[in-house]
């Protein structure tokens, strides 16, 4: 099994939930989060003081997947995040030991 | 000021009731519009401490504050607090509002509202970092040993008033509803304390970015509204100069509000919602001497200075090192001192403007210097006065009972530390009850 986790800008959010969608995956996980990477920050100016902002909001998207979908769940998220320019965020895939349904018990890929 | 006969007039009365209502509000007003400007874990310290001025001075207003600054018994620096005590003994012929027929209570109650907002004004230099228990007995004293005389030399018919020692000797200083005795007052108390104080932990360095900017621009809002009491209420009836000072709060705030935010533009490429409230303020305040006494291009003029001098002004802090956090002394002392000098420029009677006698024209009107000598004279008095006794009172409390917080308390926040309140709900301050009864 595997996670797959995009970092992403926060207005392609509803893009990337109906391409999840179109390739099959049934749960998402979406969180905000801040951060940067090349992109960098924005300035504010207060009354003539000017604050950096380093940290930039950006959303988290998780999936929870089997090893044979993590690249197509992989693409759909690329495919609908991108806009080309700096800032449009990563995905990657990490392994994932087990996951148990909280409401039932199973174990594995009967979770999922 | 003693009158044989007291006939009531009801309309002056009503607008001089409404007009104590609306001043009065400028004071929670003004809790929203610096508790915008502070970060959340001392938004409500900061509000506190205009309400804290307004419960204080409210009572001592009663007690012996009106009675000091405007009692009958006065010589040419204060009068003296204990003729009317808790007003025993006022009578509706010897309060300063007899000529218009409104009631010596109501002249009080209107009065109370200005003294009560002239300390509430302080609180924004010294953000963060004060006692709540040194602010209020700083409150307390600051009333009555620099806002009475102050109110007594200027309104009360002290040193100067139209009959006082500089109207003899220059000309009548104007300062039609308060830009001596409230803004250069407290901007000159709010530059004592934060020298005083001493600059936050991270002042200049780390980003103090105000929590929420729709609460100052309700707060402005709030300041403006009330602010049409505090001007053309201090015409003390219900007429055409009213109407004139009315107009010139309007007309002069919008333009300061206008040249805040081009200055704005110019310099940092942003016309920001800060700098609209803070221009407003401004123009408010620069007009608030003047209101009565320039004609509608004198009110626009005088704005749109103000709102450039003071969005300039404001940068000086970084420049000299000292922490008013809010602004007090580059927005009520610079844009109170714009307003007191400008008047020497513009006064007049025209267009329905006025001015008491003994006053003169201003320079631009044909006046000569002499209007403009008298202005600098008050504006230099109040300062002065004000800035010396606040060091004094200040040193005495640092001295005593202390002024400022731990560093612990200024970090973590003074909201928590000394109000035992944080404002907001987060995640990590949801909590347990039990009840103290």
């Amino acid at each position: 099994m595997k996670l797959v986790t995009g970092i992403i800008q926060p207005h392609r959010l509803d893009e990337v939930k109906a391409a999840l969608e179109a390739a099959g995956v049934h749960g998402i996980t979406v969180s905000e989060a801040s951060g940067y990477g090349r992109q960098r920050g924005h300035t504010e100016v207060y009354r003539g003081a000017e604050y950096t902002v380093d940290l930039v909001p950006k959303v988290r998207v998780e999936v929870l997947v089997t090893a044979e979908e993590a690249p197509r769940v992989t693409d759909a998220i690329i495919g609908a995040a991108q806009t080309g320019k700096i800032g449009d965020g990563k995905v990657w895939t990490v392994a994932v030991e087990d996951v148990v349904r909280v409401r039932t018990g199973e174990h594995g890929p009967e979770a999922l | 000021m003693a009158m044989s006969e007291f006939a009531l007039d009801s309309g002056n009365t009503a607008w001089m009731l409404t007009a104590s209502a609306l001043v009065l509000l400028m004071t929670p007003g003004l809790a929203f519009f610096y508790g915008g400007m502070v970060r959340t874990k001392s938004v409500l310290n900061m509000m506190m401490m205009s309400f804290g001025a307004l419960g204080l001075v409210g009572v001592i207003w009663i007690l012996w504050g009106y009675s000091a600054a405007f009692g009958t018994q006065g010589n040419a620096f204060v009068g003296n607090p204990f003729q009317y005590f808790g007003l025993v003994g006022l009578t509706d012929q010897n309060s300063i509002m007899a000529a218009s027929g409104v009631p010596a209570l109501v002249a009080v109650v209107f009065q109370a509202t200005f003294a009560i907002i002239t300390v509430a004004l302080i609180s924004g230099s010294i953000a963060d970092r004060t006692k709540f228990s040194a602010w209020m007995v700083f409150a307390g004293i600051w009333l009555t040993i620099v806002y009475v005389p102050i109110a007594h030399m200027v309104w009360g018919g002290g040193f100067e008033s139209p009959t006082g020692w500089v109207a003899q000797h220059i000309s009548a200083p104007i300062d039609f509803a308060g830009g001596t005795v409230v803004h250069i007052n407290a901007g000159a108390a709010g530059l004592a304390l934060a020298l005083l104080l001493g600059v936050r932990k991270g002042f200049g360095k780390e980003p103090m970015r105000p929590h929420n900017l729709p609460f100052v621009m309700l707060g402005a809002a709030l300041l403006w509204f009330g602010w049409f009491g505090f001007n053309a209420g201090s015409e003390f009836a219900a007429d055409g100069v009213a109407g004139r000072a009315w107009l010139n709060t309007m007309v002069a705030t919008c333009m300061a509000m206008l040249t805040w935010l081009a200055t704005e533009k110019i310099r940092d490429g942003h016309a920001t919602s800060l700098g609209a409230a803070s221009g407003v303020v401004a123009g408010l305040v620069a007009i608030t001497p003047a209101a009565s006494a320039v004609d509608s291009f004198g009110a626009i003029a005088l704005g749109g200075i103000a709102g450039i001098l003071c969005a300039l002004a404001i940068g000086l802090k970084y420049k000299f090192g000292y922490d008013d956090s809010l602004d007090v002394v580059g927005v009520h002392l610079v844009g109170g001192i714009t307003g007191t000098l400008l008047i020497g420029f513009f006064a007049t009677h025209h267009q329905g403007a006025w001015y008491p006698a003994g006053a003169g024209d201003g320079l631009l009107y044909g006046g000569g210097f002499k209007q403009l000598g008298a202005q600098a004279v008050a504006a230099l008095i109040a300062v002065t006065y004000s800035f010396v006794v606040t060091i004094l009172i200040g040193l005495a409390i640092k001295k005593t009972m202390g002024l400022r917080t731990s560093e612990e308390v200024e970090v973590s926040g003074i909201d928590l530390a000394i109000h035992g309140e944080t404002a907001y709900e987060t995640i990590g301050s949801r909590a347990t009850m039990e009840v103290n009864a």
